[in-house]
């Protein structure tokens, strides 16, 4: 009696093993480095030796905003041109509207300049709060400018 | 006559939906993924604002800081404080140099972490001075809110 090769009438299948393993791998390898961007832009400021605290010109506005801070370094009080604002940023930036407004930059012109003279222990990130208060301000999508010209006092010990 | 196979039959799941789905998310990883977080340090979080906008041209020969809480100074592998910070600044200096650049063709990026004391980034910005170090670009993450 005659038995057939019944091996003949297999399906070839491949083995998939190895693929789906080295496929988990690469996922896995990239969940675990996959990190949320976050956007990031930066504030330009152009601030040669001498220029921080030094002799003021005459012919510019003369901003300084003065930033004081309590013992814990968050923000006490705020002043422009001795003008006492408080803590309220938005206050600054009306301040600062109000004076560029009888003094628009020619085209030519960089604008005015503002000085920043903190406390030494205060908070980086209110720094970082008044140099946008006093840049500008966004009016639906597009950005209004103030000040671009920013430079920092010499650090308070 | 008729010799039946005495293979047991397996029940075999069909994978193709799976390994579908499984490729589907490893391109959604590979497009995602962002090489260019060398840039970030995992001990600076950064303060936001409303105004900034990423960069649309690259800085031409970015040195780039990144200050603690704790005020210490990161460049490159290596951590400084201010009073040390003058050597890894004059190691950047002449790689500059040997590039044919002056120091006004480099830019000094402050990554500055949101609670780190004011005066210690105006010490930075003093030492780069030092340098001659001009342009200082204040880094901070964009707030869409």
């Amino acid at each position: 009696m005659k038995i057939r090769n019944q091996r003949g009438n297999e399906k070839n299948e491949l083995n998939m093993t190895s693929m789906i393993d080295i496929v988990f791998l690469l996922l896995v390898f990239f969940v675990m480095t996959f990190k949320v961007v976050e956007l990031e832009g930066d504030f330009s400021v152009r601030m040669p030796l001498g220029e921080s605290g030094g002799v003021p010109d005459p012919t510019d506005l003369g901003l300084k905003l003065r930033l004081r801070s309590d013992s814990e370094g968050h923000l006490a009080g705020m002043s422009l041109n001795d003008a006492d604002l408080g803590t309220n940023f938005d206050e600054l930036r009306a301040r600062i509207v109000s004076q560029l407004g009888s003094s628009a930059p020619g085209e030519d012109d960089e604008g005015p300049e503002i000085e920043i003279d903190t406390d030494y222990n205060l908070r980086y990130e209110n720094v970082i709060k008044s140099i946008t208060a006093v840049s500008g301000y966004k009016d639906g999508n597009g950005v209004v400018k103030l000040i671009e010209k920013i430079k920092f006092a010499k650090p308070r010990r | 006559m008729r010799v039946q196979s005495k293979k047991p039959d397996l029940a075999e799941g069909d994978l193709t939906p799976m390994i579908d789905m499984t490729f589907q998310l490893i391109a959604f990883f590979m497009v995602l993924i962002n090489f260019a977080q060398t840039e970030a340090n995992d001990r600076v979080v950064l303060p936001s604002s409303q105004l900034v906008k990423p960069p649309e041209v690259p800085l031409e020969f970015p040195i780039i800081l990144h200050i603690a809480r704790d005020g210490e100074i990161v460049l490159g592998s290596e951590t400084y404080t201010v009073e040390t910070l003058r050597v890894g600044l004059q190691r950047e200096m002449s790689v500059v140099k040997a590039q044919g650049k002056s120091a006004e063709d480099a830019s000094v990026v402050i990554r500055a972490h949101q609670d780190t004391a004011a005066g210690d980034v105006q010490e930075v910005i003093r030492v780069s001075q030092d340098q001659s170090l001009v342009n200082f670009a204040l880094r901070v993450k964009e707030d869409n809110r």
